[in-house]
């Protein structure tokens, strides 16, 4: 022990306590970040702090936020797809097809999620196979799918959803716990474990880090960024069918500008848009701050272009302020 | 005793003012548009304003989503169930989408209608159209034969053959052709709501009927380009283009006198109309086929099979009021 020995010198087991590093990570100023949102909201409108509203208020980011844990993943090992909203809208269309065509509620969610997964494969063939960049190969598909959806419905639409199909974006499991909100929980769990308890999550930093020294080290490289396109299409086809099963119709505009919704949220949760670094739990937090500031000032009666305006300027600077820290105590 | 007589008229009249207290309760009514910042709904929140200013309890809530989608609607129906508000009044995105969330709403007590822009029958208690197709078709043949002293040729400028609004429109002025013995209609063209063909099929229409004298675009492209053609042509003052359009565009034409009057639903009598209906439905007018529900200075909504109604005749825009709305839409 450091009192019977008279050596000065010290060799900690860690640098830092994990206690004192969990305080002082990204996650405790997202915590501090959605309380304060949270009080304020409770203090500013009489009719926040109600079960129903708030469960009303998860609508607004739980399908978001189901393809932002993929799009963080993605990111992390340096790539990005923006073509997520516009695979929602192709799987969305397929479904109608497939309504149209007589199948039932459990054959149009297969319609839907194998969509997402072969509009993820074929982004994930451009990248990974190919060698192109993510984000000129996602900016074409962005395009390439909508059209899709667009030349099928022109200005018409699918309305007729079977009743049974309702369930995805309008049921409650129990009580206040709609289906989406349980969703998302259980999948925030799914991709904790995901990325940071399985090497397959191991591989996406070390990608993410340094592509050629993991390639070096024995990881497939290429086949974890196509795994991972696939993930992130199976996520929007998930999406797309809480979405429209919540819209009860298909239309060509559909989820028109989620993905920098996506990517936002991604951002906001601390993951570096340069790859490398980044956790689940951040982009869980930033869903909830995004979804309770959206429906707070909705409440308010704020126009919309304010609430993009405090979005923006909540974005630079939880991006600046660390960076501006990091300077000042150099 | 006058003490005792004091007290009593002190209570008489605070129990009469609580009770008016409690009557006076404002009614919420939450006007929705497709997007804010668009000068059209701009002006429907005046209408909306001027009817809450006449019925005295009403505020209204001006509020849509930043883009046109469905989505953003929907948000913002949510944050007014959970508000509570009295009444909505939207001007939807899309007529399927918002539908379940108006449901929603329904069945949390709040009065659902929609104006403008339809919501489906099953999303809305009812819905007031700007106009009807018959009243359109009468206006734009009213609109010609109004500045014509004797007997001439009229032709008809529309957007493509397939258009459903249009043809519709054109089908119903056609028929009360025979109320209006001065017009005589040669010929219908399509500019496909292109305005290099519009000016193109008007100037065929100016070369082909020398006695044409009047030119009636039932299409805001087509009666801006007509109105160019005319112009170009040297035939201002013996050709009058009219039709459908949108003041912003036909101030220029109304100026030069290319266009004499021309017509298009109001958005403030709209705005006012919406508020109206739902302020009434709210306080139990049945919104029910057959039903006549007043909408104060527009007269009544009568309501059809769907639960439709048209707030009334397009209204006329010309040099006495053009300056005013110019700047609207």
């Amino acid at each position: 022990m450091t009192e019977i020995s008279a050596a000065p010198r010290v060799i900690p087991d860690r640098l830092t306590s994990p206690l004192a590093r969990a305080l002082r990570s990204w996650e405790a100023l997202l915590v501090v970040v959605a309380v304060a949102v949270f009080a304020i909201n409770s203090f500013a409108s009489p009719y926040f702090l109600n079960a129903w509203n708030l469960s009303d208020a998860t609508f607004n980011f739980t399908e978001k936020a189901m393809i932002a844990f993929a799009m963080a993943m993605l990111i992390i090992a340096g790539e990005i797809d923006l073509s997520v909203a516009s695979i929602i809208a192709l799987a969305s269309t397929a479904m109608g097809i497939a309504m149209t065509a007589g199948f039932d509620t459990p054959a149009l969610v297969a319609v839907g999620i194998g969509t997402g997964v072969l509009c993820g494969a074929l982004n994930g063939v451009f990248v990974a196979r190919l060698g192109l960049p993510s984000i000129v190969v996602t900016i074409g598909t962005m395009s390439l799918f909508r059209g899709i959806s667009t030349i099928v419905l022109g200005d018409e639409a699918f309305t007729n959803y079977p009743d049974s199909f309702a369930w995805f974006g309008q049921g409650y499991v129990w009580w206040v716990f709609s289906f989406e909100l349980v969703l998302f929980a259980v999948l925030a769990v799914v991709f904790f474990v995901l990325l940071h308890r399985t090497n397959f999550g191991r591989s996406v930093y070390a990608i993410g880090n340094n592509p050629t020294a993991a390639l070096f080290s024995g990881i497939r490289v290429n086949r974890v960024r196509f795994i991972l396109f696939l993930l992130t299409g199976l996520m929007s086809g998930i999406a797309a069918v809480c979405l429209t099963s919540r819209l009860g119709s298909t239309r060509p505009s559909i989820a028109t500008g989620m993905e920098l919704e996506v990517v936002t949220m991604v951002v906001l949760g601390g993951v570096n848009i340069l790859g490398g670094s980044g956790r689940i739990m951040g982009v869980v937090l930033a869903a909830i701050i995004m979804g309770l500031v959206t429906f707070g000032f909705g409440l308010l009666n704020v126009p919309g272009i304010v609430m993009s305006i405090f979005l923006g300027l909540l974005l630079i600077s939880v991006i600046a302020v660390p960076r501006l820290l990091a300077k000042v105590r150099k | 005793m006058s003490i005792l007589r004091k007290a009593l008229t002190t209570a008489a009249l605070a129990t009469a003012l609580i009770a008016t207290g409690a009557h006076a309760e404002t009614k919420r009514i939450a006007l929705v548009v497709k997007a804010l910042g668009i000068g059209f709904f701009e002006a429907a929140n005046k209408g909306a304003e001027e009817a809450a200013k006449e019925l005295g309890d009403v505020e209204i809530i001006y509020t849509g989503p930043t883009d046109t989608t469905a989505e953003g609607q929907i948000e913002v129906i949510n944050s007014l169930i959970a508000q509570g508000v009295d009444a909505i009044a939207i001007s939807a995105n899309d007529p399927d989408a918002v539908a379940p969330a108006l449901q929603k709403a329904m069945e949390r007590g709040i009065t659902v209608i929609s104006w403008d822009s339809g919501v489906a029958k099953e999303g809305r208690q009812m819905h007031l159209n700007p106009s009807s197709s018959a009243l359109i078709g009468n206006t734009i043949i009213k609109l010609a034969a109004d500045h014509m002293t004797e007997k001439g040729d009229v032709a008809i400028l529309s957007a493509t053959s397939t258009s459903t609004n249009q043809n519709v429109w054109i089908e119903e002025a056609t028929k009360v052709l025979p109320n209006y013995p001065n017009v005589n209609l040669v010929a219908t063209v399509y500019g496909d709501d292109l305005a290099d063909k519009s000016y193109r099929e008007a100037q065929g229409l100016i070369q082909t009927y020398p006695n044409l004298k009047a030119i009636i675009a039932p299409t805001t492209v087509g009666i801006l380009a007509a109105s160019q053609a005319v112009t170009d042509a040297g035939k201002i003052g013996q050709i009058n283009v009219t039709g459908l359009g949108l003041p912003s565009e036909m101030a220029g034409a109304v100026e030069s006198g290319a266009t004499i009057s021309f017509a298009i639903w109001n958005p403030i009598d709209l705005g006012y109309a919406a508020t109206m209906l739902a302020y009434n439905i709210s306080n139990g007018a049945k919104a029910e086929p057959g039903a006549e529900i007043p909408m104060g200075r527009m007269g009544a909504a009568k309501l059809d099979d769907n639960n439709e109604a048209a707030m009334s005749d397009p209204f006329t825009y010309d040099k006495s009021n053009i300056e005013q709305f110019k700047s609207i839409f």
